[in-house]
């Protein structure tokens, strides 16, 4: 599950509660079927951590601090495996203070496996990473995920969410927005890429449904995709010389994102100057 | 216990790793302890300044390790996360806790046999006999309890930067204050009455009497006993595990 939403939103925050670093200001909070704070010596042996930043002493190295890690639990992996799998074992004899952001990132992954987890919190586990550390970190998180483990992480990057999470959850100043599968959140539409700054009035009467340009050059079509629409869009765009690209049904994850965030920050502007009444939404079309 | 025994082995590697903390608990000690055993600048008739100067320099050892490089330690660590990282292990922050005060004593004891051997090298003749040894080694203990908690406390509030001033900071200050190289009696009535009542002296003179030539002030044990429960109570009521 990815945890997405603005700075601010109280991501991490949610997080550390449920990892049992933070106590909840309300409510109960139950992670497989235990408190996090007053269980936390039961629950600590199912649950891996990787904290946004830090965590580890600067003048370990990855091998130390794994063998460390895996003198904690009772069945742990190979630190070994564990330095190759995550492309350490080069570094293995490097103090952290002197790895690179991603190397660091990747070893704190490799801290958060060590104990065989049944579930994963991660905070924001490619942030500072380079391409290739951000593919490891990503086929790693997917095979714990084939393993069965739970996996919450919170990113900014809607491709992350988008190549590693089965639900999403949108939070916005402390509260849940919107919370579903992946498909559910970018589900409905006709989106297409084509030369910013088309007339989409005009395009709008030709196809019988609203066209918006979402962002120059990108467009989406309030209808579902059909056969006729698809060729009156080809038609309309032939008649002008004008070439499509991109074209897919649904909305991408970060068209979803802006709608919902766009949508909130909207609602509290109303409110914030007196106006009553719901804003006028149109959904997934609407940008902040 | 495989956990705690690989937490204190890590916290024993560490400390004795870094430079810094290699001088503060070996280094300075070692070298006052020789300084002012063969220079001397502060007389006392009838007693060989070795004689007065070890149990002194034993007492610096013990807040130098306690203290200083146990806080100052703690500190970075939480700023870095890796007291709450901790947290969140099976190790615990109970276990985490009990390796660091294992380290401690161990680090403590290597201390303490480099000063006494490096004492007996310079003619030190420790007095009290075995009880002495014991009772000095209680002393130690309490002392290094009472340091323990002074610096937990200020790691467990301050900035680590700002932590690493501080306790630096104290440090000087009982290293002068505390009977440590300069006899209290040396001190101005008024400045004394201060170091009386602070843990450093409470050490020292406790130090003195169990094994040294001159008897410690009335009420030292008191005063060291009162340290001794109260500071790790403060750490413990004041303590953060999150960095700032």
């Amino acid at each position: 599950m990815a945890l997405l939403g603005p700075n601010g939103a109280g991501k991490t925050s949610t997080v550390e509660t449920l990892e049992g670093l933070r106590a909840p200001s309300a409510g109960r909070v139950r992670v497989l079927g235990l408190d996090p704070i007053s269980e936390r010596s039961r629950l600590v042996a199912d649950i891996g951590v990787m904290l946004q930043q830090g965590g580890v002493y600067p003048v370990m190295t990855p091998d130390q601090a794994l063998r460390l890690f895996a003198a904690y639990y009772a069945d742990p992996l190979d630190p070994a495996d564990l330095l190759e799998r995550l492309g350490l074992a080069e570094v293995a004899a490097t103090p952290w203070r002197r790895l690179s952001g991603g190397e660091q990132q990747r070893l704190s992954l490799a801290l958060a496996l060590v104990g065989r987890p049944r579930v994963l919190f991660l905070d924001e586990p490619t942030a500072g990473v380079d391409v290739h550390g951000r593919a490891t970190i990503r086929e790693v998180i997917a095979e714990q995920a084939s393993q069965g483990v739970t996996i919450l992480l919170t990113t900014h990057e809607m491709a992350e969410a988008e190549a590693v999470a089965d639900r999403v959850a949108i939070i916005h100043r402390g509260r849940l927005a919107v919370s579903g599968t992946m498909d559910e959140l970018t589900s409905g539409g006709v989106r297409f890429g084509a030369p910013a700054g088309l007339d989409v009035g005009n395009l709008s009467a030709a196809l019988g449904a609203t066209v918006i340009e979402t962002v120059p050059g990108s467009y989406a079509i309030d209808a579902d995709t059909s056969g006729s629409l698809v060729g009156d869009l080809a038609g309309w765009l032939a008649s002008r010389g004008l070439s499509l690209s991109d074209l897919r049904s649904g909305a991408s994850l970060e068209d979803a994102y802006r709608a919902v965030v766009g949508e909130l920050a909207l609602a509290e502007a109303s409110v914030d100057r007196g106006l009553s009444g719901r804003p006028a939404t149109s959904g997934r079309r609407r940008r902040r | 216990m495989k956990a705690l025994l690989a937490q204190t082995r890590a916290e024993v590697t560490m400390t004795l790793r870094r430079g810094e903390t290699l001088l503060l608990t070996l280094g300075i000690p070692l070298l006052l302890l020789v300084f002012f055993s063969e220079v001397r600048i502060l007389p006392t008739p009838g007693i060989a300044s070795v004689d007065l100067v070890t149990p002194g320099i034993l007492a610096l050892a013990i807040m130098s390790t306690s203290m200083v490089s146990l806080g100052i330690a703690t500190g970075f660590e939480r700023g870095y996360g890796v007291l709450e990282r901790l947290g969140v292990t099976p190790l615990g922050r109970g276990r985490l806790l009990a390796a660091k005060m294992l380290a401690i004593v161990a680090i403590e004891v290597l201390q303490a046999l480099c000063i006494v051997a490096v004492g007996l090298l310079l003619g030190w003749h420790p007095t009290g006999g075995l009880t002495g040894g014991l009772v000095a080694a209680a002393a130690c203990l309490l002392g290094s309890v009472a340091f323990g908690g002074l610096g937990l406390a200020m790691a467990g509030r301050l900035r680590a930067e700002v932590n690493l001033a501080a306790a630096n900071g104290l440090y000087l200050v009982l290293l002068l204050l505390g009977g440590m190289v300069v006899p209290l009696k040396s001190l101005p009535v008024g400045i004394r009455s201060v170091a009386e009542v602070l843990p450093a002296a409470a050490l020292s003179s406790t130090l003195h009497e169990a094994i040294g030539p001159v008897s410690g002030y009335t009420g030292c044990w008191i005063v060291l006993v009162v340290w001794g429960l109260g500071a790790p109570l403060l750490a413990v009521a004041t303590f953060r595990f999150r960095g700032d």
